[in-house]
């Protein structure tokens, strides 16, 4: 018999009982931070050990994994997890938005709209939004439990006596559901609107912080604001450089040392997508010159 | 403010302590006070370290609960209620609209980190103010009235002075307009100069407020300049009780006398 070194998807059975019912738990209050037993993961905190863990606890083997690391479905975070889950769990992979079913996230939700049945995966490294305003931790959950969240806009009120305008560009708060307010982990506020209504089941896992958090399909994500200081999205004043999108969400790429740089779609599954489809940016090679390559 | 009498006409008492007593295991701490604070009404608990000054201000402001007695408070809504029946987000509710507690270390009572104008605005956006010019026009209104540089207004309190912080704690207080604000040796740890100030301006605050207020200080001259009424306290006993003239004029009890006459002549 081939008995598999690792049971599927790594995590013993008993231990993804206890996060699927910390799920189950999340699914239920949205916006609430359910605490639950987090494990040593073979990677170190701060590298995504919270996902990796509601990954493992929800993947089955029909299931097709996409991992992206800022939008990047191709940089070191993204590729090792993906392996990991190839080698634990034997799951097909993919880099395409569309086709995968589970797709767990660092600092970004993917530009191409989610749909019904997927489940996005945040990794989270600060589940309390509070955690920079009061101290004491006694003390936030107590103001979470009473909805006390006066403290939240104290922060956004200092941005605006600071810098004139909500700095905050990112973990920009959020109220779920009318009642948590959530950390929707450190990704742009570009990003934040395509929670709010979301067709996919959105599950946020912070491991050092032993914290599970959800947001279920269809709820209702409203970023905190003030009536003259409303929220705004954010996003560099350019086409993409590779695919010409005008709507995406830009990395700043510095190309020489001489103030020059580029701006190419974060995401990069939707920046080769759009390529594919004949779009081109002022930076991107000729066509041919593509082909002699080949 | 004519408002607001009505709510609470002034021949009813807006807090009554009813025979309150608090017990460390064998320790009492204070026992069988029985008081009623009326609106608009300064009240000074005076008495040595030790004497259940402290206590005693928190078991009235519901922050420690009492082994023996109760406390009233009377809501906006003119009911009397006991705290001790309130629920924790009620509770919590009073202590940021319709109460304010000056601390006596203003790092206690206030947010170092954040501006001027952000202490002062938390209250008004923990009650749902939504409005950043509304908070901030507000917040500085009420530092100029607390004499404090509208100019600072985005400075952190701990590049304050002492005495700047303090009168900042005082402004993030009286924010929500409370009916009663309780004190804690509110100058301890001020220089003379800067006690009289804040001394002064608390006197007006409190006056054209109409606000009630308890203040606990073993600094008889801030019984005189800010109370009407004085409550002398030791070993956990209100031993002598009256108008504030009339105890520091005219003290009873030997230990008030003591007191009195402890005072270095100016």
């Amino acid at each position: 018999m081939n008995a598999p070194a690792y049971n599927f998807a790594y995590l013993d059975e008993q231990t993804k009982r206890m996060i699927r019912r910390a799920i189950l738990k999340a699914i239920a209050i949205p916006g609430y931070q359910v605490p639950f037993a987090s494990r040593e993961m073979p990677m170190p905190y701060g590298w995504g050990t919270g996902g990796v863990q509601v990954t493992a606890a929800i993947l089955g083997p029909q299931d097709v994994l996409k991992v992206i690391d800022q939008g990047s479905d191709d940089t070191t975070n993204a590729i090792s997890i993906r392996k990991f889950f190839g080698k634990t769990a034997g799951v097909a992979t993919a880099t395409s938005t569309a086709d995968a079913t589970v797709i767990q996230t660092r600092h970004r939700i993917p530009e191409a709209p989610l749909h019904a049945g997927q489940v996005l995966v945040y990794q989270v490294p600060i589940p309390e939004p509070l955690r920079f305003l009061e101290p004491r931790e006694t003390e936030t959950r107590r103001m979470h439990a009473l909805a006390e969240y006066g403290l939240m806009h104290v922060k956004l009120y200092e941005d605006i006596a600071r810098f004139g305008h909500i700095a905050t560009s990112y973990a920009y708060p959020v109220k779920v559901n009318a009642r948590y307010v959530m950390d929707p982990s450190p990704t742009p506020k570009f990003d934040n609107p395509k929670m709010d209504n979301c067709a996919a089941l959105q599950l946020f896992g912070a491991g050092r912080e032993k914290r599970i958090y959800a947001i279920p399909p269809h709820t209702d994500v409203v970023s905190l604001d003030f009536k003259d200081h409303p929220f705004t999205r954010y996003r560099f004043d350019a086409p993409c450089a590779l695919c010409g999108a005008g709507d995406s969400y830009l990395d700043e790429i510095v190309t020489d040392d001489k103030g020059g740089r580029m701006f190419v779609c974060s995401d990069t599954d939707y920046c080769e997508a759009r390529q594919h489809a004949g779009h081109r940016g002022s930076e991107s090679a000729a066509p041919h010159k593509e082909r002699a390559h080949g | 403010m004519a408002e607001r009498q009505d709510v609470t006409p002034d021949d009813q008492p807006l807090l009554v302590a009813d025979h309150l007593g608090k017990n460390y295991g064998r320790l009492t701490a204070c026992r069988d006070v029985s008081f009623a604070l009326y609106p608009g009404e300064v009240l000074a608990i005076v008495g040595e370290s030790g004497s259940g000054k402290s206590t005693l201000l928190q078991l009235l402001s519901a922050q420690l609960a009492p082994s023996a007695g109760r406390v009233s408070y009377r809501m906006r809504d003119g009911v009397l209620r006991d705290l001790a029946s309130l629920g924790e987000a009620e509770r919590r509710f009073l202590f940021r609209t319709d109460w304010g507690y000056v601390h006596q270390d203003p790092a206690q009572g206030l947010r170092m980190a954040v501006s001027a104008g952000a202490n002062v605005g938390e209250r008004l956006m923990a009650v749902g103010w939504n409005h950043y010019g509304q908070i901030r026009d507000t917040a500085s209104t009420w530092l100029e009235r607390v004499e404090i540089d509208t100019a600072r207004i985005d400075d952190a309190p701990r590049t304050y002075s002492g005495g700047m912080r303090q009168r900042l704690q005082i402004a993030r207080n009286l924010v929500t307009e409370p009916r009663l604000v309780f004190m804690d040796e509110p100058t301890g740890g001020l220089d003379v100069s800067v006690q009289a100030r804040l001394l002064d301006l608390m006197r007006n605050l409190v006056s054209e407020l109409g606000l009630a207020a308890i203040v606990v200080t073993h600094d008889l001259a801030v019984a005189r300049l800010l109370s009407h009424r004085v409550m002398v306290m030791k070993g956990g006993r209100v031993i002598e009780t009256g108008l504030t003239d009339q105890v520091l004029d005219d003290p009873r009890e030997p230990y008030t006398q003591l007191l009195v006459s402890s005072i270095l002549p100016a």
